[in-house]
């Protein structure tokens, strides 16, 4: 038994949902009890569908339990597919009826419909929603592509105009949507043509036909990657490796799809200039130096999302990690550039722990630790699913590609301090309405980042946090005592850095043993530290 | 009260026979009552034994992480447990002294059964005695089930307040007790309502502090306040209360039979009810006009959800004049509801139960003007041209008594007010 707060993940179900949401002429028939309906919420209230998932839930209650819950789960599946005609009926069990083990696939199967039945088991105690939709994807794609696979011994011959498929948007993802239009754009610019973008917007018989495309576009390897490796092993079809989230790894993405698709990739790097980069160059940005964040999201933004932070921002990365225990080795390898240690975990508590612990100037997360940085009073922008109604935005707002950079520059940058104005701040630190606990201007009175209470509140929270857990608390080395002074002094330093300025002071009182800190050791550690 | 509400001529509903409707229920488990509830009982902590499913209902339906540290958590049962591998009541205990560690400032706990749990048949009433033995006197630990196989949505409460019935102190002298979680705003109105009625002493249930149980016994008269408490209900007449019958406090109407039943069967007389209700009473009426000349004439559809419907199709068709098109409610409490099937139009289309996919054919089929569903349909709806008004809405606002009844109009006309507003 796991104690959870808050979930990064749903169950495997919901991933299941998340596919046949986003296809077209896909029914989903789940085995399920009254209650598990809630999951229609996440499509028609958080991502704004403007129709139903095409789910029929069993909502089988007690009652039912000691008659025949496998009738009902037929007579569910054969309703389902008279009202609503599709090409390939998806068949599974949630939670509760998995322990009931009624046999969907079997059960669905005896109904002799004339359709392909697809049925997905999918461990509810043991995986999660990215690999339900991972392995829902890759059922689906093998059911319906199979028939056309070639025979043993065949060769892929190229198409005459370079094509490919786009493998893994889904519904309810983070900023799919957006991708899809703008690594479709770029595909077409550098003249690629794309045979079929799934699983959002296809049908069934649209994946009949992945075989048709020279390569694969993986955008998300937790739902696509499994899929794309049975490609590339059925069809002989390469697939990419980089995820073009960021103006560097946009280029690489660039210089990878031209190579597959046998395009000389000079002429369009040539004009290769996104407004990021050149915003990340002019002086303005100058005060992001060296800022200390914290990442955490599913393993393809959080690992894009560190380097992006490290090579485009000019940020230090001071934490890094994933709930996706499927990518741990992935997330590792990166964790391993940054010099930090791998966070892999999907305890909420532990991620507030670290991020704590951390004392970053940004949080790069997820809504959950958008939450946490309230709690703490640091800047956050959100870059990874689990998704919230404000990452659906009206405009279009991709993560990827060349308008992705464009927008990570901007997300990022928001919820900080502007240059000059973290400047005017350090020279009039004491002024009534422009002093270090006032909000960034930009973002308005009572704006999250503003911490409206004096700073021994900000150590407040975070050592409320260390108290909760005695093993990190046993850990922490025994802290010098702040005079009253040298308190004072700490609180007129802007409150972006007083948190690092109280760190580096603590250090150096403890490393030279001193009891009590004064103004003089503050400034002495100032002095310390910046040589 | 206004000419617009029609004298009761027959037995309404009373004796109909409503159909029994099987399919589909796109309704919440009695898991999601942990949402209001965690905030009424301040100091309790709500722990549900379940799956992931189960987490990820409630923070889905509460919208993600409105609360940075809320007083709800999920113990999910993994594989190990499963194969018996793990003991789940040693797992349950460490999970559990884990949790009281962390907040130490919470004096009741309960344990929470879900889907799961009563699949695999884990014992949670053991597990709260035996939990409850360990931590007493800091921590009182209670079990009730929000299983979806056991509850649905509002049932939770249901669930939650019967399960807290056999602790409460014996009362040795004549009280009323109101049952129902009720926003506080509510709850304090009542109170002065009751107090210048002269009924005293007045408690509530679920109090919001469980250091603050009501007592309860022969002598004890209670009032539901909300209509979904059929255990709660049970489990009081069991320790010797009587219920008082009366319709819901929704509506002007509604509030005044609901106080009066009170007044009653606390020999409070005519006169002095008068003179306590007389002025938010009539204060409410005129408040009730603005919303009645857009309500009235337009047709209501009601989905089963919250038990709620048949109070609200009352308020709104005996005091706004809309027509009903169709009640859906996923039980029919015959006894408590008497009251209400009493005031509503004969001939009233009710359904208890529910197919969710003929319900939306006949509801497309009549187009209403506005239609009364859950969060799963309301999109949809709309989206085709339907206004809808979501329906766990009516559970989070304070809608009861004479100073809401505005705010509970009105909750039905924004959609329609919306409407007309907007050229988009």
């Amino acid at each position: 038994m796991q104690l959870t707060l808050w979930t990064y993940e749903g169950p495997p179900h919901v991933g299941a949902m998340r596919v046949a949401t986003a296809m077209e002429g896909v029914h989903y028939v789940l085995h399920a009890p009254q209650g598990d309906t809630y999951a229609d919420l996440l499509f028609t209230m958080i991502e704004r569908l403007p129709k139903r998932p095409p789910v029929t839930y069993t909502t089988f209650q007690a009652r039912d339990l000691g008659g025949d819950t496998a009738e009902l789960f037929k007579n569910a599946a054969r309703e389902a597919y008279e009202r609503f005609q599709p090409e390939a009926l998806l068949v599974g069990a949630s939670c509760t009826a998995e322990l009931i083990q009624d046999d969907p696939g079997g059960l669905a199967r005896a109904l002799n419909l004339p359709i392909p039945v697809v049925a997905v088991e999918l461990p509810a105690y043991q995986k999660k929603e990215n690999w339900g939709a991972g392995e829902t994807f890759y059922q689906l794609v093998r059911a319906c592509a199979t028939p056309n696979a070639p025979p043993p011994g065949w060769t892929r011959t190229k198409n005459a105009v370079p094509t490919c498929n786009i493998l893994g948007p889904t519904a309810l993802g983070f900023r799919h949507r957006d991708d899809v239009r703008e690594i479709s754009e770029l595909l077409a610019r550098i003249g690629v043509t794309v045979n079929v973008v799934a699983p959002l917007g296809a049908r069934p018989s649209d994946l009949a036909r992945l075989g048709d495309a020279d390569f694969n576009v993986v955008l998300y390897p937790e739902t696509a990657g499994v899929t794309a490796s049975w490609l590339t092993r059925t069809f002989q079809q390469p697939a990419t490796k980089i995820v073009p989230i960021g103006v560097g790894a946009t280029r690489d993405f660039i210089g990878e799809v031209c190579a597959l698709a046998g395009i000389d990739a000079g002429p369009i790097l040539a004009d290769y200039a996104p407004r990021a980069a050149w915003y990340a160059r002019s002086v303005d940005s100058t005060y992001l130096t060296g800022k200390r964040v914290f990442v955490f999201g599913d393993a393809t933004h959080a690992i894009a999302a560190a380097r992006v932070a490290t090579d485009e921002f000019g940020f230090v990365v001071v934490g890094l990690g994933s709930y996706s225990r499927e990518f741990g080795r992935e997330v590792r390898e990166a964790a391993k550039l940054y010099g930090v240690d791998p966070l892999l975990t999907d305890d909420y508590l532990e991620v507030e722990e670290k991020i704590a612990a951390a004392q970053p100037d940004l949080v790069l997360g997820t809504q959950m630790e958008r939450h946490i940085a309230k709690r703490l009073r640091v800047p956050c922008a959100v870059i990874s699913a689990p998704v919230h109604v404000q990452d659906f935005p009206a405009r279009h707002s991709p993560q990827m590609g060349i308008e992705g950079a464009n927008v990570l520059f901007d997300a990022w940058v928001h919820p900080l301090m502007m240059g000059l104005e973290e400047h005017l701040l350090t020279m009039f630190r004491e002024d009534f309405e422009f002093h270090g606990e006032a909000a960034a201007s930009h973002l308005g009175a009572g704006a999250a980042v503003a911490p409206p209470a004096p700073e021994p509140e900000l150590v407040g929270a975070g050592a409320a946090v260390l108290v909760a857990a005695p093993e990190q608390q046993s850990a922490q080395p025994i802290v010098s005592a702040w005079s009253p002074d040298a308190e004072k002094e700490l609180g007129k330093i802007p409150f972006f850095v007083r948190g690092k300025a109280r760190r580096n002071t603590e250090r150096f009182a403890q490393e030279r043993g001193l009891g009590t800190i004064t103004v003089e050791t503050l400034y002495d550690a100032k002095a310390h530290f910046g040589r | 009260m206004d000419g617009f509400v029609q004298p009761v001529t027959g037995r309404g509903c009373a004796d109909a026979v409503v159909p029994m409707e099987r399919g589909q229920r796109e309704v919440f488990c009695g898991l999601t009552g942990i949402i209001w509830l965690h905030r009424k009982i301040q100091d309790a902590f709500f722990l549900v034994v379940g799956s992931r499913t189960c987490a990820h209902l409630i923070q889905s339906a509460a919208g993600v992480m409105i609360f940075a540290e809320p007083r709800f958590a999920t113990a999910i049962i993994d594989e190990r447990d499963l194969a018996g591998l793990a003991d789940c009541n040693d797992e349950l205990d460490r999970v559990v002294t884990r949790l009281l560690e962390r907040r130490p400032e919470i004096k009741l706990l309960f344990l929470v059964g879900s889907c799961p749990s009563e699949v695999i048949k884990l014992d949670l009433s053991r597990a709260a005695q035996r939990l409850s033995r360990q931590f007493m006197p800091g921590v009182r630990v209670l079990n009730y089930s929000g299983s979806g196989i056991e509850t649905t949505f509002t049932q939770g409460e249901d669930a939650c307040l019967a399960s807290l019935v056999p602790i409460l102190p014996t009362a040795t002298t004549a009280s009323l007790l109101v049952v129902g979680a009720l926003a506080e705003v509510v709850e304090d109105q009542m109170r002065r309502l009751f107090a210048a009625m002269g009924v005293a002493p007045v408690a509530f249930l679920p109090p919001r502090s469980a250091l603050d149980l009501p007592s309860v016994g022969p002598d004890t008269r209670y009032l539901l306040a909300q209509p979904f408490l059929s255990d709660t209900a049970r489990a009081l007449d069991e320790r010797g209360a009587k219920r008082i019958s009366a319709p819901f406090p929704l509506g002007v109407e509604g509030t005044t039979l609901w106080l009066t039943a009170a007044a009653e069967a606390f020999g409070v007389g005519a006169a002095a009810l008068e003179s306590a209700i007389a002025a938010p009473r009539e204060r409410a009426e005129r408040s009730l006009d603005r919303h009645r000349a857009l309500l009235a004439g337009k047709r209501i559809f009601f989905f089963p959800d919250s038990q709620l419907e048949l109070p609200l199709a009352r308020f709104l068709s005996r005091e706004m004049g809309m027509d009903l098109v169709e009640v859906g409610t996923p039980y029919l409490h015959r006894q408590h509801m008497t009251p209400e099937l009493e005031l509503l139009p004969e001939g009233t289309a009710l359904v208890e139960g529910q197919d969710v996919e003929r319900q939306l054919d006949r509801c497309r089929a009549e187009k209403p003007d506005l239609v009364v569903c859950g969060l799963g349909l309301a999109n949809p709806l709309e989206a085709e041209g339907i206004a809808t008004k979501w329906s766990i809405e009516l559970l989070f606002s304070p809608t009861q008594g004479f100073d809401q009844a505005a705010d509970l109009a009105e909750l039905f006309a924004r959609p329609l007010v919306r409407r007309a507003k907007l050229r988009v």
